[in-house]
């Protein structure tokens, strides 16, 4: 079975309304982030979140109002949490600052004094997190240190094993699905927390993957095709990778989405991350990264990208042949 | 390799891996028969699936420093004095001190005193014969690196004390330290047991109890002496409740301190309160003995925490058995038997962070993680199944022996399975299969080009090695760093996709192939089925 077969897409002149495409989302993320912020996790911000586990089903009014007069404010997030039958909410209060030191559970102490007040029936706290303020600027600052060493490793690496054009070619389109990640989390308004970051992080290492099968494929056949220019090589390698290339984000994706709809509260926004990522990661594998080799190395013949390093097997790819043809027909 | 010994090779780490992660799952989940040792290595859960308290302390450093920059300008103050030079010392910060107005004809005897007393400090002269002293970095280090390792060492005794099966404490950063306790939901008095200082201090009344710091202070003319410090109590128990708080003059060094513990257990005192007893060992009882022989009919403060307890009348001379009174509880008498049996922390700590996983909500997570994961692998079974039809059901071997893998490995090295474990779990099917798409594109392709069956089988494989090396070793340097930059939970998930990644390689080339090889060696084979 296929689902591209010979397929002969000239990807390399959808590279301007691709780029443009990208930019608009991305603008429209650092607009989103720019107005409202970026929501974060109470890892990141700091502050108290309590889970609640009453005896009989209390609405999220219910709790806001008993909740309203010890935090005055709209600050204050009430959520019903988990499997609906459990009667299960989460309250998130932020940072008062005081969160550290004996003070640290204050502000749990208030909302159970406050819920028992109202009468809303028994409740027990099933779960709960306090994060001071100090935390949340190491982690931001780690996280980001994480992101653009592993970024800069991954960039060593494939510069290593094939040349500096691929590496910056991968390492760009990365950079690229992660500002598109942060933009869909922002629209979304998906809170940046511990597992969203690690998911990211995964991202880096994933979306390189199918980047990394369409530059194989460019070095194989400009070994094959040395006479074709550079852009013509790219079109094609695209074009014979396209079926795995959409295979094997699909499969990704549906795991992903396994975990988006089954895997519980906790893993929604890391899910969420990781859909968005994959998608992303897919596109500018196909309309991104090998557009940014081509105007690294300018569109000159391919006989001057041929002598990349590399130890993958140098004979023909079977279907190099049969671009000839289809060359033929292009031109 | 031969065909033959490729497929026993596949066989044994099967049943190698299958006995050390999943069966011992099973027998726990299915109660079936299973060793002693294979079970104690079962795959641990992390606090977020189990339940348990996490909590992340910050070990105030600072106050280490202080205790030594006060001992040595004391020393140095005493040593002044014995010398006969008017000087004062003031404490400047946490590592400085200052000395004031020495007499020039005296520098020489300052000089000397100073470099006796005050070895750790770096002196620098102003005007005037002012003095700064500075402590010296190499040691400012390594007081800061000792008493985090210090706390760390205390917290672990107190945990043990409260029976938490397998904690987990660990230093995080330069100066934090990370508590788990699996299964424990009584999070104040855990909080409370691993946070207390636990600073015993026995010492000598020499003013007091007064109502107001004023009242104590006027036998001395309004100041503290010295080497004396003012200390306020509790409120006075004999009073009875709403009674004032008190004021104490004591003596700055103490005639016994918490060091010199040899135990410490809950009981009554005569009054039937709940009292806490403490015994010395031979150092202690040694200075006891001689302190409260020598001052016998005066008052002794027990003092915890710089906050005098009691100070009962010393009615004679005590050897080394003594019993701190207070308007303790039960249950706090216990706790503080404990943090006095583990001993003081060297510096004071700050809670920075405290999360509670009750148990049902990490029960919930499992059921969710096992739901995600089965719903996962049974839709890339079927996309696999009806894309590549026969090939498909290799590929999903070549997975669940992948999972499998991944599993022994993980418990194993005693890796802990947490909830981003478990989505990485979930996602190594999704990216573990795609080795085995660009494998079977592959020989696709090749099959087109009229390559024959068994060349095309040979060449995707041999074609696509390169592909999967590169791939992998990117996603690798992002799960290493995802290592490096999580704790806990990230961890849990960083491990598992490693691990993941690694067992692929393997299966995706050398299981998958194999599993060909198996089919090619039945019967001559026209078609490939993918």
């Amino acid at each position: 079975m296929h689902i591209f077969k010979n397929t002969n897409f000239d990807f390399l002149k959808y590279r301007w309304p691709a780029i443009a495409v990208s930019w608009i989302i991305i603008l429209a993320g650092v607009f989103a982030i720019w107005t409202k912020g970026i929501p974060k996790g109470v890892e990141f911000a700091g502050g108290t979140v309590v889970i609640t586990q009453f005896d009989q089903g209390v609405s999220v009014q219910q709790v806001r109002a008993a909740l309203d007069k010890t935090f005055p404010g709209g600050d204050t997030v009430v959520q019903s949490y988990g499997d609906p039958q459990q009667h299960q909410v989460m309250v998130r209060v932020p940072t008062t600052g005081q969160e550290s030191g004996s003070s640290l559970s204050k502000t749990q102490d208030q909302i159970k004094a406050a819920l028992t007040q109202a009468s809303l029936g028994n409740f027990k706290v099933v779960g709960s997190e306090i994060v001071g303020p100090i935390v949340g600027q190491e982690l931001t600052r780690k996280g980001l240190l994480a992101t653009f060493v592993s970024l800069f490793f991954i960039l060593a690496y494939l510069a290593a094993r094939f040349q500096l054009s691929f590496g910056v070619g991968a390492v760009v389109a990365t950079i690229h699905d992660l500002l598109i990640t942060l933009a869909f989390l922002a629209f979304f308004r998906y809170d940046l927390s511990l597992n969203v970051i690690a998911a990211i992080l995964t991202m880096t290492g994933y979306s390189t993957n199918d980047t990394i099968v369409i530059f194989d494929r460019i070095r194989e056949n400009l070994r094959a095709m040395r006479r074709d220019n550079l852009d013509h090589v790219i079109n094609v390698s695209i074009n014979q990778t396209l079926g795995r290339t959409v295979i094997t984000s699909g499969t990704a994706l549906l795991t992903a989405l396994a975990l988006f709809f089954f895997g519980g509260e906790v893993l929604h926004g890391f899910a969420f991350t990781m859909v968005v990522g994959i998608i992303t990661g897919t596109y500018s594998s196909v309309f991104i990264a090998a557009a940014i080799v081509s105007f690294w190395r300018g569109s000159g013949p391919a006989r001057a990208a041929a002598h990349a390093p590399g130890s993958a097997a140098a004979s023909l790819p079977p279907a190099a042949s049969r671009s000839k043809q289809r060359k033929a027909r292009a031109s | 390799m031969s065909l033959r010994t490729k497929i026993i090779t596949i066989i044994v780490v099967f049943v190698v891996f299958f006995a050390l992660g999943v069966y011992p799952i099973m027998a726990s989940r299915y109660k079936l028969p299973a060793p002693q040792w294979l079970m104690a290595h079962q795959l641990k859960l992390g606090l977020d699936l189990k339940g348990g308290v996490h909590l992340v302390l910050q070990v105030q450093t600072d106050d280490a420093l202080n205790v030594e920059t006060e001992q040595e300008m004391s020393r140095v103050q005493q040593e002044l004095k014995t010398r006969g030079v008017p000087a004062t010392a003031t404490l400047v910060d946490v590592s400085h001190f200052k000395v004031d107005g020495v007499p020039p004809a005296q520098d020489q005897a300052f000089r000397q005193a100073a470099t006796l007393e005050a070895p750790n400090f770096d002196r620098s002269s102003g005007v005037n014969g002012s003095y700064t002293f500075s402590m010296k970095p190499n040691i400012v280090v390594q007081l800061r690196e000792d008493a985090v390792t210090q706390a760390r060492q205390t917290i672990e005794r107190r945990v043990n004390e409260l029976g938490v099966t397998e904690p987990s404490i660990a230093q995080q950063g330069a100066n934090q330290i990370l508590v788990q306790l699996p299964g424990v939901t009584d999070v104040d008095r855990a909080k409370e047991i691993i946070g207390s200082p636990g600073m015993l201090a026995l010492t000598l009344v020499e003013q007091g109890p007064a109502a107001t710091k004023e009242d104590l202070l006027r036998a001395t003319g309004g100041q503290v002496p010295s080497d004396m410090e003012v200390l306020s109590g509790g409120p006075d128990v004999a009073a009875g409740p709403g009674a004032a708080a008190s004021f104490y003059l004591v003596r700055r060094v103490p005639a016994v301190t918490g060091h010199d513990l040899r135990s410490a257990r809950p009981e009554l005192d005569e009054n039937n309160q709940p009292a806490v007893g403490f015994t010395l060992n031979r150092n202690g009882a040694a200075a006891f003995s001689r302190v409260t022989g020598e001052n016998v009919g005066r008052h002794l403060a027990i003092v915890l925490d710089k906050i005098v307890q009691s100070a009962p009348r010393i009615e004679n001379r005590i050897n080394d058995q003594g019993r701190i009174n207070g308007s303790f509880t039960q249950e706090e008498a216990q706790n503080l038997a404990l943090i006095l049996r583990s001993g003081a922390l060297p510096a004071k700590l700050n809670y920075l962070e405290e999360r509670t996983i009750g148990p049902s909500l990490g029960a919930d997570s499992i059921k969710s993680g096992v739901l995600a994961s089965a719903i996962g692998l049974i839709s890339i079974t079927v996309f696999m199944l009806i894309y590549y039809r026969l090939s498909g059901v290799n590929a999903i071997v070549a997975l669940v022996f992948n999972l499998v893998i991944l599993v022994g490995l993980m418990a194993y090295v005693g890796a802990v399975m947490t909830l981003p474990g478990i989505a990485g779990f979930v996602l190594t099917m999704g990216i573990g299969v795609d080795s085995n798409v660009l494998i079977f594109e592959r020989i696709k392709e090749e099959l087109e080009a009229q390559h024959g069956v068994r060349a095309s089988i040979n060449a995707g494989f041999s074609r696509v090695f390169w592909t999967l090396v590169d791939t992998h070793t990117a996603a690798l340097i992002s799960a290493a760093f995802l290592f490096q930059f999580g704790t806990g939970p990230i961890r849990g998930f960083a491990v598992t996709l490693f691990f993941g990644l690694v067992s692929n390689l393997f299966t995706s080339i050398f299981v998958s192939k194999t599993l060909f090889e198996m089919e090619l060696s039945q019967r001559k084979v026209a078609a490939l089925s993918i």
